[in-house]
């Protein structure tokens, strides 16, 4: 591994004066996604600030009735808590669904939002990738795609955000809480991660010198009507292909509210109004599923080894929509998809 | 070894100087103090510096589960943990489970199950199997085998490790 500094911030104003008086250094928390890439020469940082000593450990009700989630707050501790698993099951779910559980007992909540993009060729510092270095090509759009984007990819990146967390984030519509040099500020979940465009190096809309403090829950969380259903290449402990959260209000046999995300299929999860609006006020029948689903993927556009995502999208969503319409969501240890 | 050689040469020339930090490691019950530098990981202090070999190395990557200890109780992958990020942690390694020349009921239960067949994954599967039992959420075996996802046996004994592991929670 490279050579660097280290240092601990022993408390919030402490990290953010650090990392603002220093461009080089980055926070580290779980360090699973950071010290990976720092093997590999991705990451190269001159110093790396601790931050697992902050006071940002704590799941708090809101006035709202939701929940606020410390940054440092451990995936599996989070997949485990009471209240999530009563009134957030698709939180617990998707998180479960995600990695393995010794680096779901590492990894923070605030680490998982900034997890970068799997593409094997981000990784591979011997060929070319906007996302590391700008300008010096996309090595994915003509090399090997399986992993990549169907949605909102750009002519500079097909890159897709790895997270299954952050897809339960956005169909719940949480905000982030963050801090910097000017004060706090909340970040809604639509506007947390970007897409790739022309400045595909930048995942997120946070500042290099702002630090996550919390994610924080609206007091919806759809805990009748949900489901996270994870397609990949081997049944556990391996990324999405296509991912999709899905959270539905029943009245009277009628969809009264809807909202899904999909995972693996685009640069952020990936939520689409239009598509969504198809399901508000009918019944929960498949030709119902059906239509939002080629509403979902009206513009999808797949390249020479991912092109196959898109049907894939197109029945996962309806059989999540369906899953969840009955109540019956996906588990994630019998892999059985009903 | 020779990817870390040549890391810490390709160093940008601004690169601070090696810099050690001391820390405090409760290991097996036995607190260890010893100065390391910022980017040696928890896997190489044990392996390299403390000759505490029984944990590997697979890929070095999160990618496998062959490096899991116990740290604090929970079990995490070695590969991707900063020594100096520890410091005060009690870590249970697998030579640290047989008490009094006893074996750990899992290293027992490895054994009448004949749960191996290199061993190479084995210390990493017990410290996990441990780690899943102190946690309590897997009671069937569809859940053993999830929550053991994060350990890969490239010789295959999946199916008498979770018999081994179903042995040791009193199931078998
Ligand atoms: C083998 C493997 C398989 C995996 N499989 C999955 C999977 O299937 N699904 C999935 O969703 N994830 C998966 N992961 C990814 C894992 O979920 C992430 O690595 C983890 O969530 C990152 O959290 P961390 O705390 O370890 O982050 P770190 O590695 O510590 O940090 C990641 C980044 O976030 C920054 N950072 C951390 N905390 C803050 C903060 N509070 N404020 C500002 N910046 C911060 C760091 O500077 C760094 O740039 C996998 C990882 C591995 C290694
Ligand atoms: S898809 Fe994005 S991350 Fe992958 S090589 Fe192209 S620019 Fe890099
Ligand atoms: S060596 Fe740590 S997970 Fe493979
Ligand atoms: S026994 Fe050989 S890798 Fe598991």
């Amino acid at each position: 591994m490279i050579n660097f500094q280290y240092a601990r911030a022993d408390s919030v104003a402490d990290a953010v004066r650090q990392i603002a008086a220093a461009p080089t250094a980055k926070f580290i928390a779980g360090g699973t996604n950071l010290i990976d890439l720092m093997k590999e020469g991705v990451e190269r940082p001159a110093r790396l600030i601790d931050i697992t000593h902050l006071p940002l450990k704590d799941v708090t009700e809101t006035a709202g009735g939701g929940l606020k989630i410390g940054a440092l707050v451990p995936n599996s501790d989070l997949a485990y808590h009471p209240a999530v698993e009563k009134r957030y099951p698709l939180l617990a779910s998707a998180i479960l669904a995600g990695a393995s559980q010794q680096l779901r007992n590492m990894a923070s909540t605030g680490g998982n939002l900034l997890q970068r993009t799997r593409c094997v060729y981000f990784y591979d510092v011997a060929t070319p990738c906007n996302k590391r270095e700008p300008g010096a090509g996309c090595s994915a759009i003509d090399g090997v795609n399986r992993q990549h984007a169907i949605l909102g990819h750009s002519a500079a990146c097909i890159a897709t955000h790895p997270s299954d967390m952050c897809v339960a984030l956005a169909m719940l519509e949480a905000k982030v809480h963050v801090t910097g040099p000017s004060g706090e500020r909340v970040i809604a979940f639509a506007d947390f991660h970007r897409l790739p465009g022309d400045t595909p190096q930048r995942d997120t809309n946070l500042e290099p010198d702002e630090i996550i403090m919390a994610v924080e829950l609206p007091a919806q969380g759809f805990a009748a009507n949900y489901t996270y259903l994870k397609l990949r290449d081997r049944l556990s402990y391996a990324f999405a292909l296509v991912s999709v959260a899905v959270g539905m209000e029943l009245a009277g046999g009628v969809i009264r509210d809807a909202r899904f995300a999909l995972g693996g299929v685009a640069h952020k999860p990936w939520r689409d109004p239009q598509a969504e609006a198809v399901l508000q006020r009918q019944r929960p029948e498949e030709e119902t599923f059906r239509r939002a689903a080629d509403t979902l993927l009206r513009n999808a556009r797949g390249f020479k080894h991912n092109a196959f995502k898109i049907e894939l999208a197109r029945r996962a969503l309806v059989r999540a929509l369906a899953q969840a319409a009955r109540g019956t969501p996906q588990s994630q240890a019998d892999k059985k998809i009903a | 070894m020779a990817r870390t050689v040549r890391a810490v040469m390709e160093a940008e020339p601004t690169a601070p100087a090696p810099e050690k930090l001391t820390v405090t490691l409760v290991i097996n019950g036995r607190e260890t103090r010893l100065s390391v530098a910022p980017w040696t990981t928890l896997l190489d202090t044990l392996r390299d510096r403390l000759a505490l070999t029984g944990t590997k190395k697979g890929c070095d990557h999160g990618q496998c589960g062959a490096c899991t200890v116990l740290v604090d109780g929970r079990r995490i992958n070695s590969c991707l943990t900063l020594a100096v990020m520890k410091d005060g942690a009690q870590v249970t390694t697998i030579e640290g489970l047989a008490k009094d020349g006893a074996l750990h009921p899992l290293q027992q239960a490895f054994i009448d199950h004949d749960a191996f067949q290199c061993g190479y994954c084995t210390p990493g599967q017990i410290c996990s199997a441990a780690g899943l039992i102190a946690e309590g959420k897997a009671k069937t075996v569809d859940e053993i085998r999830e929550l053991m996802s994060g350990n890969i046996c490239r010789c295959g004994a999946y199916v008498n490790i979770v018999a081994a592991i179903q042995q040791a929670m009193g199931k078998a």
